[in-house]
């Protein structure tokens, strides 16, 4: 049976993971080549890295992170932030990212996503979306939550599919840092609406929120979070332990355990 | 030496890595003679069947393959490096394969429920032939690998020496004498793909 996939997301700023609250507040968390191989032996089912860097320099240092950790880590890498343009797609994936991740630069130029579909397969390209309640609905925001951009998250996520995002990671900002529980809600009318895989983001705060999404979504594909693995509040096998045990098959073979504190 | 056949499809640093990560020297080449003089060869692949068909055509490395195969050399196709072993492929009109392991890569939408996303993707459990192939001997039955396919292998029931549930059982794995294939991918699969190419390096 497919399992349910947990993902440990690394936003990478100058070589470092950070990781902020509500889109802001940035703190300092760890190397991120180190993390990355300590989730991997842990059993994260695949990891993703945000390139959060603004200058050039932060982003050369991304790029050769990425390679450092494709040399050693065994798990599907999914790389996003600052891609723009196929050349960027070109750019991580020759540094051993298996799927690219679009946000801001598709909603800018929607195009990104047939041309990245057609040279590298839908396989390749997520479509990342940073969404809020507004009023009676979703928006999609920008820029790390600061801007509305005003398009609706069902109606953008449908267009996205259908130009050829093979997997969709709904992020949502409400819920995001605050660890209150994933946005059920709103997974729930992505999730029916679109048939690849789609990642739950924002608000996890124990297994018991991994727990209660995938009983309430068990067809959802995948639970991604950030700090509660950077800060300890919940270790991987731990919880994948939690999950199995309420019923959801998840993947406990292939990786090394559980790490020493 | 294990060659890693680069005919411009995909990223092949990964794979590249995880050999080194077993003790293999791997060379990714597209040049005709360093393959012939390898020792096995693994033939990688992501996209889609007809372009990497034409693509192994343009390259002149299609008949390569199978000189590969008929010297007996282990050889190990990954993902459509798989589905490219078998007589054809439906994906986008009918496209000819290498021929080395009868069968055709049809999609999976039609034959798994309705419900389930495609492509089929994540990791999954291997569900073993009651003859164990060699590729697989240090596994366990329902140990998980990671896949990413909308296609399939299907009309090979004599070849498939691992299945996965998805469903239905999708073929996981062929092998028909030193040809080997896998669905899955093994350099994304953590300890357990580790060992299965650990194992193709000890044929």
């Amino acid at each position: 049976m497919i399992t349910k996939r947990v993902i440990p997301c690394l936003d990478v700023r100058d070589g470092r993971v950070v990781k902020g609250v509500n889109f802001a507040g940035v703190r300092d968390v760890a190397d991120p080549v180190r993390m990355a191989e300590q989730y991997s032996r842990e059993g994260a089912d695949e990891l993703v890295f945000y390139d959060i860097t603004a200058s050039h320099e932060g982003r050369a240092l991304f790029t050769e992170i990425l390679r450092r950790v494709a040399e050693r880590i065994f798990v599907p890498l999914t790389v996003g932030g600052g891609i723009g343009a196929v050349e960027d797609f070109a750019r991580v994936l020759d540094c051993g990212a298996d799927k690219v991740s679009v946000n801001s630069g598709a909603l800018k130029r929607p195009q990104l996503i047939d041309e990245a579909a057609n040279r590298y397969g839908s396989q390749c390209v997520v479509l990342s979306v940073d969404a809020r309640r507004v009023g009676p609905e979703w928006h999609v925001f920008l820029h790390g939550g600061r801007i509305d951009t005003g398009r609706g998250v069902l109606d953008w996520i449908a267009e996205g599919v259908s130009r050829g995002a093979g997997e969709v990671v709904l992020n949502s900002m409400d819920t995001d840092g605050v660890r209150q529980g994933f946005d059920i809600e709103m997974l729930q009318a992505v999730d029916a609406l679109v048939d690849v895989p789609v990642i739950a983001s924002g608000g996890a705060g124990g297994a018991e929120d991994f727990i209660r999404l995938f009983t309430a979504l068990p067809r959802l594909s995948a639970g991604l979070a950030a700090s509660i693995f950077h800060f300890g509040a919940v270790r991987i096998p731990a919880l994948k332990r939690a999950m199995a045990a309420a019923g959801i098959p998840v993947r406990l073979d292939g990786f090394a355990g559980e790490e020493a504190e | 030496m294990l060659a890693i056949i680069d005919y411009g499809v995909g990223n092949l640093f990964s794979l590249k890595s995880s050999f080194a990560a077993v003790g293999e020297e791997a060379v990714v080449t597209g040049e005709r003679q360093a393959i012939l003089r390898a020792d096995r060869v693994v033939l990688p692949g992501v996209g889609a069947f007809g372009d990497a068909a034409d693509k192994l055509r343009q390259t002149g490395l299609f008949d390569t393959v199978r000189e590969v195969a008929a010297a007996g050399k282990p050889l190990l196709g990954i993902c459509l490096g798989m589905q490219l072993l078998f007589d054809r492929s439906m994906e986008f009109g009918e496209h000819q394969g290498l021929g080395l392991i009868p069968g055709e890569v049809r999609p999976i939408a039609p034959v798994i429920p309705q419900g389930l996303d495609v492509p089929h993707m994540g990791w999954n459990g291997l569900h073993f032939a009651a003859d164990r192939s060699p590729l697989f001997q240090g596994l366990q039955e329902g140990d998980h690998v990671y896949f990413v396919h909308s296609y399939a292998a299907f009309d090979c029931d004599a070849y498939v020496t691992a299945t996965a549930e998805y469903g239905v059982p999708l073929t996981a794995a062929v092998q028909r004498g030193h040809v080997f294939g896998t669905q899955f991918h093994p350099e994304k699969s953590g300890n357990t793909g580790l060992k299965i190419l650990k194992e193709f390096c000890a044929i």
